[in-house]
């Protein structure tokens, strides 16, 4: 296993007792497919809905039913892959994963074992440092979701909602490549993002579109891997990092004490915050794969994949790019807007024909914190990306100081209206007319004479006469032009 | 009175459409004749009342010249197609009052023709069995009986039922399912015409499964031509079966009784090596002969793979079979034990709601595809049935049609071979190959050995060509001996 790529450079350790501790992480993602539909039968697939209501007989698994394979997903699942830079292997077998329990109707899942639909990828992860790691993808699968058992109904008896039950989903499972929790949970953002491009899954952890299974080893740097455990079905971003964290430092501590490490499967305790061992590698249960006699292999034909290839979005990592060459952004900016494509579409409209950099500011800065207090998506902001604009243009051609603009915004939020409309309604114009601010100015050095002659000595008051022209302008006094006269009456 | 013993699907249809008799008044005689035979234990439900209402709806529908195709013609299911609104059970205890709400898309294709459903065939429990003694309804009874012997006789397996119907002029026509010879061996034992279409050739959807790539419907009639007849509607693609072949249907009914003269007929020389009682060894070798009269060459072919061929569909239809029957688990339909636990609940379920055989071939089947064993028996079974599949493909190139015996012994005795799996398995060398190469093949009457009991000669042809089966099957029906069965001991 010491032919991993990445297992020369140690880029993060954790201290045990004695000395530094690696962890090894990967991942296997469950990504649910956006699709009206079922992955083999044509009830819906939409979350919600009224226990048993989205539920075929093939769902069901009644005698003699069999399953269809759904196009659309086929689709997305090359969709991704193509989006994961992966190989698409354009042949491909659905395999049936056998296992008794109540909420999988059929006594099996149907699930791709040797054969994926797609194979290995890569995903480039920027750091918090501003580091860049890339993490290899080892294949993509598609499987369908079992049903949702419920025990705390009823104090006799289990339900069973199979609502879920055939339900589309893509395994991505990556290589060992991950080396701490903040890498783990950048990785599963970044391809969270990736997904949402692509609109293969939208990746809404709440409603259990994205779930991750958690592969955790720890060694020494330099050693050869460890035992890992596996902790299951975590399904949100920050549990996946506390899990990280908590499986990590349990492994070092039980190696540390001299104990072994068991390969088992864990779970994470929400509650508790802690990993707990679910069952052992003993008790694992023997899967029985075996390619499903009713689906014939999956073929794939280079049209279609030529036809995915031609609709595939641009993606983050070249939209990055792309706004780094066009815009002269920084990557640190350019890796917000392009953090939601909405964000970077916002961005796309506000900036055209006007100061990238102006642009980025006022959306990263004033847009984001007022839609953070809102509450509200960037897709339902009250101010539209024309109206920032139209604002941006407000100060570029000096109606607007940057103050007043952040007052008028205060407006637009509240009232969506165009800034121009603001400013016309609220007379917020700013005073550019040098006459009149001199007036302004002349009026203040007159009532405070000894002031000026103060000023002549310390430079520091300037500002004081600044902020009185500006107060008794109502604001509305262009500040630089207020600075150069009274620069000049008092003689600086 | 109608004659139903001389009545024949092709003749009854024509005596219904030119009104010698109504459906009502045929239905009527059948249903006599049905409860006059309950010593043959070959119905597992009845459906007499709603068979009346679509016989009166049949009538009118002559009456007004509105008749589809197949108007008024009473037939049997096999108890493994799911009917809408009748019980369904597999002839299993765990579905013994098992009622689906769907009908299965062969059943619908009758029904759709003016069919009317006079009940439902016993069969093996779940079609495993050569003898139709595993149905959890008691054995089926063989309306045969040797020359001057009283013991009852099994009528083969797993469509006993309908074999045993078409052959006490119970129906004309019974629908059935072969997976190792399941229709070609009940057809041979009972003096009947039984047809495995192609795999793929009917849809498989709404039938319970026992193995899917196995699996294929197909008719059990008196003659050739009703076998042609009945196979052009119930033929034909199905979008809900993903392994049902979108292939042209040939003009069936045309092909019966066309010249043959110059074409070539296969005889596997391996095949002469087998265990076969020198009865059955000599009508193969007529029937040989009755080709070669009618201007056939005669060719000899090889099938060196097709000894392994028993081996391998013992290993992949359990296999199969495990998977496919993990969905009868008490949860959702049929019969469910309880327990203190889930396991119990299974445990009890499945343990009670199976017969030995079919717990038997579950356990071959889990064993078989499990870790550490699969390379050793699953996938060196589908390598074998590759090979088998190949040789076949070679014969074909030089020969149209393939002729051997069905069976190497003609009907047993009931008890006889229960107590001995691997001689009830050893009933399938002859034709479990051609289900493993996804092949059509036909099983004709072809004369009655030194007891007085049918034999039957099996015609195996290439993919497709079903209506080379029916063009060379008219030598068989016409060259032979007479088959009629004159006692009717059964009746009451």
């Amino acid at each position: 296993m010491n032919d991993i790529n990445t297992t020369s450079e140690v880029r993060h350790t954790i201290e045990g007792q004695n000395g530094e501790w690696e962890i090894i992480i990967g991942l296997e993602i469950h990504a649910q497919v956006t699709s009206e539909s079922k992955l083999f039968s044509g009830s819906s697939a939409s979350f919600g809905g009224a226990p048993m209501s989205h539920v075929s007989l093939v769902d069901a698994a009644m005698p003699g039913m069999l399953p269809v394979i759904n196009k659309h997903c086929v689709r997305q699942a090359v969709k991704t892959g193509l989006g994961l830079k992966a190989k698409i292997n354009s042949y491909s077998i659905f395999d049936r994963k056998n296992y008794f329990y109540p909420d999988l109707p059929q006594g099996y899942q149907i699930s791709q074992f040797k054969f994926p639909i797609v194979g290995e990828g890569e995903v480039k992860v920027s750091l918090k440092d501003g580091e860049d790691i890339i993490v290899r993808i080892e294949r993509l699968h598609l499987e369908q979701d079992a049903g949702k058992s419920f025990h705390d109904i009823d104090p006799e008896n289990s339900y069973i909602d199979l609502n879920r039950s055939g339900v589309a989903l893509m395994e991505i499972v990556t290589m060992p490549d991950l080396r701490s929790a903040d890498e783990a949970k950048s990785f599963v953002t970044k391809l969270r993002t990736i997904l949402r491009y692509l609109e293969t899954c939208d990746g809404n952890m709440e409603e259990g579109s994205l779930r991750a299974d958690i592969n955790v080893s720890v060694r020494k740097p330099g050693d050869n891997l460890g035992t890992r455990c596996e902790i299951k079905n975590v399904n949100s971003i920050r549990f996946i990092g506390m899990a990280i964290e908590y499986e990590a430092r349990r492994q070092v501590n039980e190696i540390e004490s001299g104990r072994e490490i068991i390969q088992e499967t864990r779970l994470f305790d929400v509650s508790t915050g802690e990993t707990r061992s679910m069952r052992s590698k003993e008790e694992a249960h023997d899967y029985r794969y075996f390619p499903d006699p009713d689906l014939l292999p999956l073929n794939l034909e280079d049209d279609f994949i030529k036809e995915i290839i031609n609709e595939l979005p641009e993606l983050p990592d070249y939209k990055k790019e792309r706004l780094i060459k066009s815009y002269g952004l920084n990557s640190y900016d350019a890796d917000i807007l392009v953090s939601d494509k909405n964000y970077a579409e916002y961005f796309e409209s506000v900036a055209n024909g006007r100061d990238p950099k102006i642009s980025v500011n006022w959306i990263t800065g004033e847009l984001f914190s007022a839609l953070n207090k809102l509450n509200l998506d960037i897709h339902d902001s009250p101010v539209s990306s024309e109206q920032l604009g139209e604002l941006i243009d407000l100060i570029s051609d000096g109606t607007l100081s940057g103050r007043l603009a952040k007052d008028v915004f205060e407006i637009m939020l509240e009232t969506k209206k165009n800034p121009r409309v603001i400013v016309e309604e609220k007379n917020l114009s700013q005073i550019t007319d040098e006459s009149s601010i001199e007036k302004i100015v002349d009026k203040i050095m007159e009532s405070n004479i000894d002031k000026v002659a103060e000023a002549r000595e310390k430079p520091k008051l300037i500002g004081w006469f600044v902020g009185q022209v500006m107060k008794e302008s109502q604001g509305k006094a262009n500040p630089a032009t207020v600075n150069n006269l009274v620069k000049k009456k008092i003689g600086i | 009175m109608i004659d139903l013993v001389s009545s024949d699907l092709v003749s009854i249809r024509n005596s219904l459409q030119n009104k010698e008799f109504t459906a009502v008044e045929l239905l009527n005689e059948y249903i006599d004749r049905i409860a006059k035979s309950s010593k043959l234990n070959l119905f597992n439900t009845t459906n007499f009342e709603n068979a009346h209402k679509a016989a009166q709806e049949s009538d009118q529908k002559i009456i007004r010249g509105e008749a589809r195709s197949l108007e008024g013609i009473p037939i049997g299911v096999k108890d493994l197609f799911c009917t809408a609104g009748i019980k369904t059970t597999a002839s299993s205890k765990i579905l013994e009052n098992f009622v689906p709400a769907y009908e299965s898309t062969i059943t619908q294709k009758l029904k759709d023709q003016g069919m009317i459903l006079l009940g439902k065939l016993s069969n093996d429990e779940f079609a495993m069995g050569s003898s139709n003694e595993t149905s959890s309804s008691g054995p089926a009874v063989n309306p045969w009986k040797g020359d001057s012997s009283d013991k009852e006789l099994v009528p083969g397996g797993s469509s006993g039922g309908s074999s045993g119907a078409v052959a006490a002029s119970l129906c004309p026509l019974a629908t059935a399912t072969d997976t190792g010879g399941s229709i070609r061996q009940p057809a041979a034992f009972t003096g009947t015409v039984g047809l495995k279409p192609t795999y793929g050739r009917c849809s498989r959807w709404g039938i319970v499964a026992f193995a899917s790539s196995l699996d294929q419907a197909g008719p059990i009639t008196k003659t050739i031509a009703d076998s042609a007849m009945a196979l052009k509607y119930m033929a034909g693609y199905d979008e809900k079966d993903s392994t049902s072949a979108d292939v042209d249907i040939e003009d069936y009914e045309q092909a019966v009784g066309q010249s043959i003269k110059g074409m070539t007929i296969g005889v596997p020389k391996e095949y002469e090596e087998l265990d076969l009682e020198d009865d059955i060894k000599q009508n193969w070798y007529d029937a040989i002969n009755w080709y070669k009269s009618e201007g056939v060459e005669i060719v000899s072919v090889d099938l060196p793979h097709s000894k392994y061929a028993l081996p391998a569909y013992y290993i992949i239809a359990p296999a199969e079979a495990s998977s496919n029957l993990a969905r009868y688990d008490g949860v959702k339909y049929g019969t469910r034990m309880t327990g203190d636990s889930l396991d119990d609940l299974y445990k009890n379920t499945r343990g009670q709601g199976f017969g030995a055989e079919v717990k038997r071939r579950i356990l071959i089947g889990t064993y078989v595809l499990s870790a550490g064993y699969y390379d050793a028996y699953y996938l060196k079974a589908q390598k074998v049935r590759r090979l088998i599949h190949s040789d076949f493909v070679e014969a074909f190139k030089k020969v149209d049609v393939i002729i051997t015996p069905t069976t190497p012994t003609t009907a047993f005795g009931i008890g006889e071979n229960l107590s001995d799996p691997l001689k009830m398995y050893s009933n399938d060398i002859l034709t479990v190959p051609v289900n493993l190469a996804g092949l059509p093949a036909i099983s004709i009457p072809s004369g009655l050995d030194s007891q007085g009991l049918p034999m039957g000669i099996q015609l195996i042809t290439n993919h497709f060509n079903e209506g080379k089966l029916f063009q060379f099957g008219s030598v068989v029906e016409k060259s032979r001996s007479s088959i009629t069965n004159q006692s009717e001991w059964w009746l009451e």
